[in-house]
């Protein structure tokens, strides 16, 4: 007996009969003798509610959760409770990709919805249901770029998320697509580095902002620059920080990708996230993964249906624009509920608090005596430092004290995300302990 | 009913949110000339209350497991117990940045490693990784340790996957993105792959084959053996779509059919949500020759303590982290829910179901195979159709309140109805369920047009899917700009 398998032993007899077989392995007849199992296999004992909740409970509370500066893509920011409570509803939560749509209204308007903010957001036309996180977006765009162009080179800038570049070298070499990265200047891509490789070869460039080491950047120069090539611009953005600063469309972009997970999704240890892409309507139907569009019902209601599937694998089979099947459809609704309560105005306000929270620390942190600037002040919410103080030594006196302490981006150089989570107190008491520390 | 988009609440200075108070003074104007946004955005202004009613109401629009049986063919929507979702959204699981130090995160790296041993024993693999978000995803990184493992060998002509035409459309898809080209195998009727031509084309230049069993029609390949065997005598290697694990499970192990890599689907045999397409989980596992090409890092053990363990090898990543972690955490309470005693009722139950309903159904709709299937049956239309499709009885059954099976899928079998009642489903349920498509039958003989025109009763009708090609429409934007 377990409460997740109601066929009692009598239900099991009267279907064996209706069936006319004796027993349930005579349905696994077919099966190879010397491959079925009739001996459990040993994976602990089942465990009841309680015991399984307790055990858990034990598991989630061996993790240390502090106060985060870590960033590096993934922020600690804030979750309204609307957003958990209404995506726990079973109607959003157990149902599956919207095939039928006449049952599925619920699921394909917040998709219909969430592609709206996604095209408002980065202000370029079209957006597809979701991909699985800002990672492989990117190199989702990559391999669109490819195949727009038919070319087999790309050029990526060194400050992208080492995390980025990891996943699209992996997806590159699979595909023997050549990956250049672009060298530096002062933290930013070089326009001129750039300049020297764009000979009409490459497929397209990927730029990031606010980049790596939390800088702005404008990719307005690289698109301008690729474009006469006939190559594609993608930039991968933070969304949250989109209200305050330029629009892909305003610098010319083709392809918008990035992780939605700072638009109120918990970081989950990873994940799950979700990976958001956007384009014009000249790349439409090169887009990977799920559509949502507009249309009519039999009657001449407005209705939502997935469309353009001609792109999909379960339609082209090998010759579909992507693999995808399953995407992040419930994070999808997440950010929806997340922009739904922030709007205009929030986004812009939060957008604030972070710029302001960050410059914050940053002006109290560069002027302590072991610590100094490395790069110019056009950040977000994310900035390097760096200091002569011993980097373990900063970790842990931090983690002592409750913080978790930054990402180290070189063997002097530490970077801390400030988000609006971060009160004054807890800037302050955190410049107070980087102040104390002495040399060993 | 309920008719709005979130874009008609746009009552100025009306809001949803609060934020901590301003405390820092920043000039921005410098930042914002050199960087700032000038483009205007469409957004909503609504207070918390009309956003929460506003996604109820959607929920609404919706079916879900709960709402009722769910026999969608292929997805496996069983029950996806709550106490799962309470487990996931600890504060402890849920407020850890992926990047902490091993120190700050052992509750999270011991949940994967206890996942890793527990999917090891059912499945005989030797090591997974859980950085894949989903089954497509799962396939591709499966296909790139294929890659990775001919080309370490210096065997650089394999650049084939044989994947039969009864395959899930991800299949051949995968492989393409990995860069393999695909050769498609025409099936035997009941979907099995067809010996004679498998050997045809095996060869030098053959990666591997990928297949999924029971395959795509239900049926067990019962030259399982032969098939593995004839591939690795070739030199391939095989990949095991676990999509249809939930026939198997605590019964046959992957590896005791001789594959060598797989991706399992938590979302689907593991008892995790599907969120109205995703978020999933796909991990991949693979035998001890092929651990060392698996995404860095993979968890070890040292005592009781958890540490990361990276390969020189490894394949690199496939995604950002460690994959959607959280998922993880259900599957494994799933798991250790059930325990070693339950776990093999799972598939049991499953295949019972789907036999159950097999054989009180096949008097009525076109039996594709009459042998006993495992966890899904699929028919073909209805019995003296009277012109009433496959398509029709789908949306008929809409009206009586059940979500309709996959249809048209497997490509294989014409009019194809594939349903899936997976181990969740009691006896009373599926009795009401095939007194229903009986009823429909029914219908179709005596009264065709009322299942044409099927649905009736659903807050939409039957959609214009060839507009919605033609006129594409897929922001709130290009909707009010439209007009006919």
């Amino acid at each position: 007996m377990h409460k997740y398998l109601p066929q009692t032993e009598s239900d099991i007899q009267n279907m064996l009969k209706s069936i006319g077989v004796k027993d349930i392995k005579a349905l696994f007849k077919d099966v190879p003798e010397s491959i079925y199992l009739t001996k459990e296999i040993k994976i602990g004992k089942p465990l009841s509610e309680d015991e399984l909740f307790k055990h858990f409970e034990v598991l989630a509370n061996k993790n240390k959760t502090n106060i985060c500066l870590l960033g590096g893509g993934v922020y600690d920011h804030y979750v309204p409770s609307v957003i958990p409570a209404l995506v726990a509803r079973q109607e959003f939560l157990t149902s599956y990709t919207p095939y039928q749509p006449e049952i599925s209204q619920g699921t394909l308007q917040y998709i219909f919805e969430y592609q709206s903010f996604i095209s408002e957001l980065t202000g370029l036309e079209v957006s597809n249901a979701s991909l699985y996180d800002g990672a492989t977006a990117t190199a989702e765009a990559m391999l669109l770029a490819c195949g727009a162009t038919r070319k087999d080179k790309i050029a990526i800038s060194s400050a992208l998320n080492p995390r980025l570049i990891d996943v699209i070298k992996t997806y590159a070499s699979k595909r023997n697509i050549k990956v250049i990265e672009i060298e530096l200047i002062k933290g930013r891509t070089s326009l001129k580095a750039f300049n020297k490789i764009n000979d009409g070869s490459l497929a397209g460039v990927i730029i990031q902002t606010p980049n790596y080491f939390g800088l702005l950047e404008d990719a307005t120069p690289f698109s301008a620059a690729i474009k006469e090539n006939k190559g594609l611009s993608i930039v991968a953005v933070n969304p949250l920080s989109l209200g305050l600063f330029k629009s892909p469309l305003e610098m010319g972009i083709d392809v918008a990708v990035g992780d939605g997970q700072s638009l109120g999704i918990p970081m989950g240890f990873g994940g799950p996230y979700i990976g958001f892409m956007a384009t014009n309507k000249t790349y439409m139907r090169k887009l990977p993964g799920r559509i949502v569009g507009s249309s009519l019902d039999s009657e001449g209601k407005r209705a939502f249906v997935l469309t353009l599937q001609a792109r999909e694998q379960h339609i082209r089979r090998e010759k579909a624009t992507s693999n995808i099947c399953s995407n992040e459809s419930l994070m999808a609704l997440w950010v929806t509920i997340y922009l739904a309560c922030l709007g205009n105005k929030g986004l812009v306000d939060i957008g604030n608090l972070n710029l302001e929270n960050a410059h914050y620390a940053y002006k109290k942190i560069i002027s302590l005596p072991h610590f100094k600037k490395v790069y110019d002040a056009d950040f977000f919410n994310e900035f390097v430092v760096e200091t002569d103080l011993s980097l373990k030594t900063i970790d842990r006196v931090l983690l002592k004290n409750g913080y978790t302490s930054g990402i180290h981006v070189g063997p002097h150089q530490i970077m801390f995300a400030i988000t609006e989570r971060r009160s004054q107190a807890e800037i302050d008491h955190l410049v107070e302990l980087l102040g104390g520390i002495k040399h060993v | 009913m309920y008719n709005k988009l979130i874009f008609d609440y746009n009552t100025p200075n009306r809001v949803g949110y609060d934020l901590p108070t301003h405390f820092a003074k920043f000039d921005n104007s410098k930042l914002l000339a050199k960087y700032g946004r000038k483009q205007t955005m469409i957004l909503p202004s609504a207070s918390e209350l009309e956003v929460v009613r506003h996604y109820t109401n959607l929920s609404l629009k919706n079916f879900g497991v709960e709402t009722g049986l769910y026999p969608l063919g292929s997805c496996t929507m069983k029950y996806n117990p709550k106490v799962d979702e309470a487990i996931a959204s600890l504060k402890g699981f849920t407020n850890l940045h992926p990047l902490v130090s091993v120190n700050e995160c052992q509750g999270s790296l011991e949940v994967l490693y206890e996942l890793s041993q527990k999917l090891e024993k059912i499945t005989g693999m030797s090591g997974f990784t859980f950085e894949p978000c989903a089954g497509a995803h799962g396939e591709l990184t499966g296909l790139m340790i294929i890659k990775q493992y001919h080309l370490a060998r210096k065997d650089k002509k394999r650049t084939k996957i044989i994947i039969p035409d009864s395959a899930h459309g991800t299949n051949p898809a995968s492989s393409n993105v990995c860069g393999f080209e695909v050769i498609s195998i025409a099936s035997n009727p009941d979907g099995r792959i067809n010996l004679s031509s498998l050997k045809s084309v095996l060869n030098d230049e053959v990666a591997g084959i990928m297949l999924t069993n029971p395959n795509t029609l239900g049926m067990f390949e019962k030259d399982i053996l032969k098939i593995t065997k004839l591939v690795h005598e070739a030199g391939g290697l095989c990949y095991y779509d676990g999509a249809n694990l939930n026939a198997l499970l605590g019964r046959v192990k992957p590896t005791a059919m001789g594959f060598d890599v797989l991706h399992l689907n938590l979302h689907k045999t593991f008892g995790t949500p599907h969120g109205g397409g995703g978020p999933g989980s796909g991990p991949v596992g693979c035998i001890a020759k092929l651990v060392k090409y698996l995404p860095n890092p993979v968890i070890i053990q040292k005592g009781d303590h958890y540490e990361f363990s990276n390969s020189k090898t490894s394949i690199g990543h496939v995604s950002g982290y460690y994959g959607n972690f959280l998922v993880c955490v259900k599957a494994l309470a799933f798991i250790d829910s059930l325990g070693e005693t339950n776990i093999a009722k799972v598939s049991d139950n499953a295949v019972l179901n789907a036999n159950y309903i097999k054989e009180a159904l096949k008097q009525d709709y076109k039996l594709a195979i009459n042998e006993p299937c495992k966890h899904e049956v699929v028919f073909g239309g209805v019995i003296n159709e009277n012109g009433v499709t496959t398509l029709d009885v789908a949306k008929r059954l809409l009206d009586y309140g059940y979500h309709a099976p996959t249809i048209y899928f497997p490509l294989i079998v014409n009019e194809a109805m594939m349903i899936e009642p997976t181990e969740s489903e009691s006896k009373e349920t599926l009795d009401e369920f095939i007194a229903v498509l009986k009823l429909i039958a029914k219908e179709a003989r005596e009264n065709p047009d009322l299942v044409k025109g099927a649905p009736h009763t659903t807050i939409v009708k039957r959609i214009d899917e060839v507009r919605a090609a033609r006129i594409p429409l897929l922001t709130y934007r290009e909707l009010i700009n439209y007009h006919e």
